[in-house]
């Protein structure tokens, strides 16, 4: 059922565009890790990758779209969710999988994403927050912890971020969950489960951004945001969303928040069918 | 209606309605859409009739999503469209560029009522032309139907899903509250075999297929997601492979591409109705509703001696600007009567070219034109 290729030497390659590369992302970046855990996936829950759909938005993580060797789409800013829902309600055999980031997710789609967990529309998206916008040069996202630099906040950000996992199971997403880019093997399970679970899987991965905001943040190279994951990252598994805000030197919270089982709009939708169809 | 949701006979049926059972026999089998008068009823008539046919109905928290869930939907393999009127269409801009660059099959409906703004949203207007052409940013072409009577709207609704798939381009219905709101007798017959356009499938394997690779038609082959085909398509300048190439070499090539195969064909796109053009010395150019009006205005010249013609525009993009250019070579003047303050009217008078003059009939919309007005500036054309 799957068409991975097995006697590659690296496995990751039979899912990459190479005649693409190299990719765009600079040195450092934690977007590239993420897709590595995104295939490994496909691979570890040995999906048949023909029927995967990925649909990116537009930002440094919507790239991704371009670099995997999946029917792929590269769509408009934030319009990602959208997409993908005509996409999967035009196919429902189909397995989509968003791949965007935080800009393009939480701020110009934000009203997109809270709409489709609440419609429980059955796609996985995986959100890269790099905690700032990287394709125009590190502007404030509604992701940016108070008081850090950005390009457009020179002294400091002045306005609340987004606790994203906590808005997006209050908007009634079947799963939720957040890794960073450190925690590859926890990501590479997560995404594998959210791909094999029906209804709005989201997972939030905190990514490295050191040619923008780790550099007006002072927090070096890639490598020394990873230092930072690996002192700051407690895994709490099950905690209540509410209480897993990244703030300013608190500790990051990962792991799955929210693993429930509730009818997808897919499963609504056909009930509705056969019931207007008997009357 | 029969076992299967087929519907065929003679209906009173509105023109949204009429919109909506033209997409069913067309095959749309995806709708997603957000309510806005006057276009509600064609979504409420696709969230009742798609149920019975095996198609989906989905309800979106905006414009801006309805019209990528469209998209998304013709990428499945679906015949999708969405419906909406002025404050919507403006949202659907932005996407409407997508689907021109990705090249995607739909068909977005506009119900126009007046504006700017929310303007008159149960009344009437035509104020939507030039949006409907330009409103997405870059260049690019478009094709758009103006029908002027709910069986129009439904004939031109299957024809709108023909064009749609034949040069992978969406098709915009440019109706108006009149033609959407008013009731008149729609005859729904059995589609002709063979009448429904087939989108082109890749005759290519996978691994040998180019998503944008075109032959002389310049429409490209098109396969869907979930085929093994393992295509990539972008919203950025790209190639043949579907990548993105940052040049002004590929953005020649790619954007003469999408203007010209809609360009090129327009003999094969173009529609419209002529009455009374042969001797006329003035020629009154409608679409819509105010075609309707611009009738009984030129039968009544007649009367009077006026040697009148109709020239109603069935598709307004591409513009039916060769048949313009012959007919300013013969006629004193055009009059272009239209609910807004002046668009059409400047595509004629671009091919008119100072051979015949072009004369404006505004209304800014709320109510429809009174035929003496038409009337009115007939006689002034051939004074």
């Amino acid at each position: 059922m799957t068409t991975t290729a097995p006697n590659h030497k690296n496995t990751i390659d039979a899912f990459l565009r190479l005649d693409r590369m190299p990719h765009i992302w600079c040195q450092g970046c934690g977007i590239g890790p993420a897709v590595s855990c995104f295939i490994r996936a496909i691979q570890r829950a040995e999906l048949d990758a023909d029927k995967i759909a990925l649909i990116s938005g537009i930002g440094c993580s919507g790239r991704a779209a371009g670099y995997v060797r999946l029917d792929s789409f590269h769509t408009t800013h934030g319009r990602a969710l959208p997409f993908a829902t005509g996409l999967k309600l035009g196919n429902p055999e189909l397995n989509v999988v968003v791949f965007s980031g935080d800009g393009d997710i939480v701020a110009i789609g934000g009203n997109h994403l809270i709409h489709s967990a609440r419609r429980n529309i059955d796609m996985t998206v995986i959100c890269i927050n790099n905690l700032n916008y990287g394709m125009t040069g590190g502007q404030v996202g509604p992701t940016t912890p108070l008081d850090a630099r950005t390009s457009t906040t020179r002294y400091g950000n002045y306005e609340h971020p987004f606790n994203v996992p906590y808005i997006v199971a209050a908007s009634g997403a079947s799963y939720v969950a957040r890794w960073t880019v450190l925690h590859a093997r926890q990501l590479e399970r997560s995404i594998a489960e959210a791909m094999t679970k029906p209804g709005f899987s989201f997972i939030e991965v905190m990514a490295p951004c050191p040619t923008l905001y780790g550099r007006m943040n002072k927090q070096g190279k890639g490598m020394d945001t990873m230092h930072v994951y690996q002192e700051r990252s407690v895994v709490r598994n099950g905690a209540d969303p509410k209480d897993v805000a990244i703030e300013p030197d608190s500790p990051i919270i990962v792991g799955k928040f929210v693993d429930i089982d509730r009818p997808t709009f897919w499963d609504r939708y056909t009930k509705m069918v056969e019931k207007a169809n008997k009357g | 209606m029969s076992e299967d949701g087929k519907l065929t006979g003679t209906f009173f049926m509105n023109g949204d309605t009429a919109c909506a059972e033209g997409a069913i026999a067309a095959g749309c089998r995806f709708f997603a859409g957000y309510p806005i008068t006057p276009a509600t009823e064609v979504a409420e008539r696709m969230s009742e009739r798609l149920p019975h046919v095996g198609g989906v109905y989905i309800q979106m928290e905006d414009e801006i999503a309805s019209m990528a869930a469209v998209l998304g939907a013709s990428w499945a393999g679906k015949k999708a469209m969405t419906s909406t009127s002025g404050p919507g269409f403006s949202l659907m801009m932005e996407n409407l560029g997508l689907g021109v660059m990705l090249e995607t099959p739909c068909v977005l409906v506009n119900i126009q009522r007046a504006g700017p703004s929310t303007g008159l949203p149960t009344l009437s207007g035509q104020g939507d032309m030039m949006q409907a052409r330009w409103g997405s940013h870059g260049s690019y072409e478009i094709i758009a139907l103006a029908p002027s009577s709910p069986q129009e709207i439904f004939d031109l609704t299957i024809e709108a899903f023909n064009l749609s798939e034949k040069y992978r381009v969406p098709v915009l219905i440019m109706s108006d509250e009149s033609v959407g709101h008013m009731s008149e007798k729609v005859v729904v017959n059995e589609i002709p075999r063979g009448h429904l356009v087939k989108r082109r499938r890749p005759a290519k394997k996978p691994g040998e297929y180019l998503p944008y690779e075109a032959d002389s038609s310049l429409v490209p082959p098109m396969a869907v997601a979930g085929e093994g085909y393992r295509f990539h398509v972008t919203g950025l300048t790209h190639d043949e492979k579907g990548y993105p190439v940052m040049t002004a070499e590929a953005q020649d090539k790619l954007v003469r591409r999408l203007v010209d195969k809609i360009r090129l064909n327009r003999k094969d796109i173009v529609r419209y109705e002529e009455i009374g053009i042969e001797d006329a010395e003035v020629v009154v150019c409608a679409y819509g509703i105010t075609s309707r009006i611009a009738r009984m205005a030129v039968q009544q010249a007649r009367d009077s001696g006026i040697k009148a013609g109709l020239l109603r525009l069935i598709t307004v993009w591409p513009f039916a600007e060769d048949r313009i250019r012959e007919l300013a070579d013969r006629v004193k003047a055009f009059v272009v009567p239209e609910i807004n303050y002046g668009q059409i009217v400047f595509e004629v008078e671009r091919c008119a070219a100072g051979k015949a003059k072009s004369i404006l009939v505004p209304h800014m919309g709320g109510s429809v034109h009174l035929p003496q007005t038409i009337v009115k500036a007939i006689e002034e054309a051939v004074r």
